[in-house]
């Protein structure tokens, strides 16, 4: 436990040594906030609801998307295809501290940070200047940081699942392109799962990718309350369990395979 | 100039050559980037799955809208999308070697490397073009078919001005880089949308002085004959071409005051 604490201060302290890269994420993150802001809003001069959102719930769906773009960081890392390209991954599996459990406890790091200083200033933004709706029971908020939680968890093992494609392709970018793909669409990063038409939301809902955006938003919304909450987060931490045995066992076969070529 | 013209059509020659080396990952990379560019129209489609106009515009006026902005940031992407790497030219000096040679520093720095795999985006641009043309009853003239050629011609050169730009903040702030996405990235996801969504003062920096608006929309209307939902004066729908040369010698000038304000660190 105190080596996964240690673990996670590296990750919070390597992403806290750019704070002028932490100033432009933000900026960037807020003006595609007021973009997509405005887009949705527009849905609303000719409804009322839309896919079980008000005008209020999707301007609040946008300016948490802005925020959880970094926490849950489901594109661009790349931190694990790169060390096993390098042939670094060796130095990992030659550690007294289990890779898997390691990348979780650092991205736990990491993510604090990327909460605090690039989740938190682009939503306080889009509070102050669009009526976002607000929990009004703490339970919900609770219910809230502990799908968040959850999100970050099965986002990272999400990642570290398409990141091992590097130890059988020499070119990860295709996988990762694809993973993508996937996980921008259907986890209601782009635009919310419930304005999917029917077919494409039980496909959406048969992946694991809302659990890492739609899920948490659906939680602070009020879209899912009391036992549907439970059970969403219950989802979550299915999802979360499942992945990370995969992870384990694509990282065995992964070993068994990989040659490093030493020197 | 005509020697520099030379020297670049070599340079992307060679760039394309390089590329295509690896076929499997070229052809990879050339369809990923279809389907990730294509993500945003389905987000387009999701949207009118729920309503049946945005604004004041239908599936297909959007979807023609989106194509030519889609289609002039990939060739913008394909020129100058490589100036992201810019932050790591200044980080490393190798930007400094690039001051001691006889060129312009920005022939180089474009010059160094092409994004070829944007041709995925202009095929996807292109796909949802004719998607957009065959789902509208477009009156076509020789008139339309030039303003659809030029407007997406002049967007590229609109985007390419916007990114030389505001790729400048890594003279002063060598992390600030991603600051640029609001703009470059930004701008493109504003123009795929009819701008009479946007808030005025979004529309007025973001759309005229940032001249995103410039890129899409008013081709658009005149390409489909269409009224301004804003009202605006008729003749801007044929000033892209001016706007494009503007935008491109004020980003000129602002690459040159930037460089001349550079310092390295040394070293």
């Amino acid at each position: 436990m105190r080596l996964d604490w240690e673990l996670a201060r590296r990750g919070y302290r390597r992403y806290a040594a750019y704070p002028a890269a932490t100033i432009a994420g933000i900026f960037t993150n807020t003006v595609f906030g007021f973009l997509r802001g405005y887009v949705l809003l527009a849905l609303y001069e000719h409804r009322d609801i839309v896919g079980g959102y008000d005008a209020g719930d999707a301007v609040t769906y946008v300016w948490l998307t802005q925020g959880l773009i970094s926490i849950v960081y489901i594109w661009g890392w790349q931190d694990l295809a790169v060390r096993i390209k390098s042939g670094d991954v060796a130095t990992d599996l030659v550690r007294p501290v289990d890779p898997l459990r390691a990348g979780l406890a650092f991205d736990f790091g990491r993510a604090l940070y990327h909460a605090l200083f690039r989740g938190v200033p682009p939503f306080v933004v889009g509070a102050l200047l669009f009526d976002l709706t607000f929990p009004a029971n703490p339970a919900v908020w609770l219910a809230f940081a502990l799908s968040v939680a959850l999100a970050i968890g099965v986002s990272f093992a999400w990642r570290f699942l398409y990141n091992s494609a590097a130890f059988w392709v020499l070119d990860y970018r295709g996988p990762a392109v694809m993973a993508m793909i996937v996980a921008n669409l259907f986890s209601g990063f782009i635009i919310p799962v419930g304005f999917f038409p029917d077919w494409l939301k039980t496909i959406a809902y048969a992946t694991p990718f809302p659990a890492m955006v739609q899920t948490p938003i659906d939680v602070f919304v009020g879209k899912l309350e009391g036992v549907d909450a439970v059970f969403a987060l219950a989802v979550q931490l299915a999802w979360l369990v499942g992945l990370l045995v995969a992870c384990r066992l694509v990282l065995a076969a992964g070993t068994r395979r990989l040659v490093v070529q030493g020197g | 100039m005509a020697d520099s013209a030379r020297v670049y059509l070599r340079l992307v020659s060679a760039a394309i050559r390089s590329q295509l080396q690896y076929r499997t990952s070229f052809a990879l990379d050339v369809v990923g980037m279809f389907f990730v560019t294509f993500l945003d129209f389905v987000a387009v489609l999701v949207i009118f799955h729920n309503v049946p106009r945005l604004g004041e515009f239908t599936v297909a006026e959007v979807a023609f809208l989106y194509a030519l902005s889609s289609m002039a940031f990939a060739l913008a992407e394909f020129g100058v999308g490589h100036l992201d790497a810019l932050s790591e030219y200044v980080r490393t000096g190798s930007f400094d070697v690039m001051l001691a040679r006889p060129r312009g520093t920005l022939f180089q720095v474009l010059g160094a490397d092409f994004r070829v795999r944007r041709l995925g985006q202009l095929l996807q641009g292109a796909a949802v073009f004719v998607y957009a043309v065959s789902a509208l009853d477009v009156p076509w003239n020789a008139a339309r078919v030039g303003m659809v050629v030029l407007s997406v011609l002049c967007g590229a050169v609109i985007f390419s001005a916007i990114w030389v730009f505001v790729i400048c903040i890594v003279f002063w702030a060598v992390e600030g880089r991603e600051a640029s996405s609001a703009f470059t990235y930004g701008g493109q996801f504003m123009t795929q949308f009819p701008i009479d969504v946007y808030s005025r003062w979004l529309r007025r920096f973001l759309a005229y002085l940032v001249p995103t608006a410039f890129v899409a929309y008013f081709p658009t209307l005149y390409v489909l004959d269409k009224e301004d939902p804003l009202g605006l004066p008729s003749f801007l729908r044929f000033s892209s071409p001016l706007v494009a040369v503007f935008a491109a010698i004020v980003a000129g000038g602002m690459w040159r005051f930037a460089v001349r304000h550079y310092r390295s660190a040394g070293g």
